[in-house]
């Protein structure tokens, strides 16, 4: 096997044959009986955590098991974006070298994952929140981690068709992180999984993990519909479905909850917008994608959910937001509606550790943020379950530091996960 | 989403704020046990299926109440007033 199918001598010959000829990215493995390492879920971070493994820890043995096909979760389903602007230090260092792993990704995993640096853009609506942003910018700062407060006037050639005098909500300022941007959500999952299947790990499509085994209180592997599968290790990254696989591991009750979040495409159109801006009002975001599609998001629906699919109140609302700051693109139209199940925690930020059973590895808590994080969630949880312990970059995010009254609330809303 | 309002009816979503899960009994006041209150403030069941929640008639009559709410289907199956001190009506 080779790693680079990918040359413009194959797209052209495969174009000339009606592109009939092209070999799966990743072998189509069935279970073994058992495992060093069994990874549920077959997301970026579970593909993520596999390839790591296989790359940093030498342990190949290892499986990826997916009920669905790879790409069909939150990976493929998410509005791309990628930055570390954080406040509190522990997230800040944590997405900062998630940034670093983005920023070399492609050659990593010989794989184009079309990471760019686009830049993202907070906007402020007035001088407290630029103060707030302000603050976070110094906590930036002070981990190394690049960001510049701009002012209306460096604003505006930057986002040449926002509209920055609205009455209501002027746009007094706002926050710039340069390195961040936008990768291509699938073609991380594929180029994840197809370098960690060539390090030998195994990818299990269509097979749901429906228990777990036990020896007394030790984990021991997993009951699939395909049949029990034996593991040293089992590593669980189902983000939306983590209380609902983790139940039947014997935990009942975890610190999270299952809220729906929707995106929402319009039209392709000309170039408009070649950076990523987010609006501190109402929460919006925007981008352009490469196929010309104007790509927004903003607040999960707001109440439990496991339906992959939202309600039209967002919709209205992020519409209205979308052609208040954007008045030339209120004629555009929505070409497609989303959602995606996300494991909203009660503080807003990532659980990666070691669980509470043995033989059990928990990573979970993603909230909507957990795209830009594929890269150094896998890379965190590979080494924690590797070394039975973890990594600095992601001690703090433990199970049990509610409890314990260390929670990294970014926010500042409380154990309320329908507000973070 | 529709939600019934047990004292106005049914009115749309958005007239409504979320409150969040309403089966995780509070300890009392006097409960000064760490664990049972972490307990309390931090862990969800976070159901596939039918859960019971609070919701807030914010835009409306403004009282609180719960819901029956099934998290896949969204179907409400039943609401509920609460008494004065809080509690679920009988
Ligand atoms: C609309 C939307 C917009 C978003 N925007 C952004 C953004 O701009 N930037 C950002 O950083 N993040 C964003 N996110 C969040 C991000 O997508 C998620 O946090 C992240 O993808 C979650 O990790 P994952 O990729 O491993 O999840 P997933 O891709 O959901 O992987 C979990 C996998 O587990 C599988 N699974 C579940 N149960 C079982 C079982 N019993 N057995 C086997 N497999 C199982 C699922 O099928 C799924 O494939 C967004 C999410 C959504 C929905
Ligand atoms: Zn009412």
């Amino acid at each position: 096997m080779n790693g680079d199918r990918y040359s413009v001598f194959s797209v052209l010959k495969n174009a000339a044959t009606g592109n009939r000829h092209w070999q799966p990215a990743w072998r189509s493995a069935a279970p073994k009986p058992s495992y060093d390492v069994v990874i549920v879920g077959g997301g970026g971070h579970g593909l993520a955590t596999a390839y790591y493994l296989a790359k940093e820890h030498g342990i190949r043995n290892v499986a990826v098991v997916e009920k669905g096909w790879i790409g069909g979760g939150n990976v493929g389903r998410n509005t791309t974006i990628v930055r570390s602007n954080y406040m509190l230090p522990a997230n800040g260092r944590f997405y900062e070298w998630s940034l670093k792993l983005w920023e070399g990704l492609s050659q990593d995993i010989n794989y184009n994952v079309m990471f760019s640096q686009r830049g993202v853009i907070n906007l402020a609506h007035t001088s407290p929140q630029l103060d707030t942003f302000a603050r976070r910018g110094n906590a930036m700062r002070i981990e190394g981690i690049d960001c510049e407060l701009l002012g209306p006037a460096e604003i505006a050639p930057l986002v040449p068709r926002l509209r920055l005098d609205h009455p209501v909500f002027p746009v007094v300022g706002g926050l710039i992180q340069k390195r961040a941007g936008n990768a291509r959500h699938d073609a991380v999952a594929w180029g994840y999984a197809r370098a960690a299947d060539r390090l030998g790990v195994d990818i299990v499509e269509n097979c749901e993990v429906t228990g777990f085994t036990f020896d007394g209180d030790r984990i021991t592997g997993i009951e699939t519909s395909r049949g029990p599968i034996a593991a040293a290790k089992t590593a669980v990254a189902v983000a939306g479905s983590t209380s609902d696989v983790l139940r039947r591991a014997g935990l009942e009750r975890l610190p999270i909850e299952s809220h729906v979040l929707q995106a929402y495409v319009t039209e392709p159109i000309k170039p408009f917008l070649d950076t990523v801006v987010t609006f501190g009002v109402g929460h919006l975001y925007i981008s352009q994608s490469d196929k010309g599609g104007l790509v927004f998001g903003g607040d999960i629906d707001g109440y439990n959910s496991y339906a992959q699919r939202g309600g039209l109140p967002i919709i209205e609302h992020l519409s209205e937001g979308l052609a208040t700051f954007f008045p030339s693109a209120s004629r555009l139209r929505v070409l497609r509606s989303w959602g995606g199940i996300m494991d909203m925690s009660m503080d807003g930020s990532p659980i990666i550790c070691k669980g509470p059973r043995d033989g059990l590895y928990i990573n979970a808590g993603w909230c909507y943020g957990g795209f830009k994080a594929t890269p150094g969630s896998g890379w965190c949880f590979a080494h924690t379950i590797a070394n039975d312990a973890p990594h600095n970059l992601n001690a703090a995010f433990t199970l049990d530091r509610f409890a314990a009254g260390a929670s990294i609330d970014e926010r500042g809303a409380g154990p309320k996960p329908w507000l973070h | 989403m529709l939600i019934t309002c047990p004292h106005c009816g049914a009115r749309d979503r958005a007239e409504f704020t979320y409150g969040g899960d309403a089966s995780v009994p509070r300890p009392e006041l006097s409960d000064l046990d760490q664990e049972r209150w972490a307990d309390y403030v931090y862990l969800r069941t976070n159901p596939r299926g039918t859960l019971r929640e609070f919701w807030h008639h914010v835009a409306g009559c403004r009282i609180w109440f719960i819901a029956e709410r099934d998290t896949v289907s969204h179907k409400i199956s039943a609401t509920q007033a609460l008494d004065d001190d809080g509690s679920a009506e009988r």
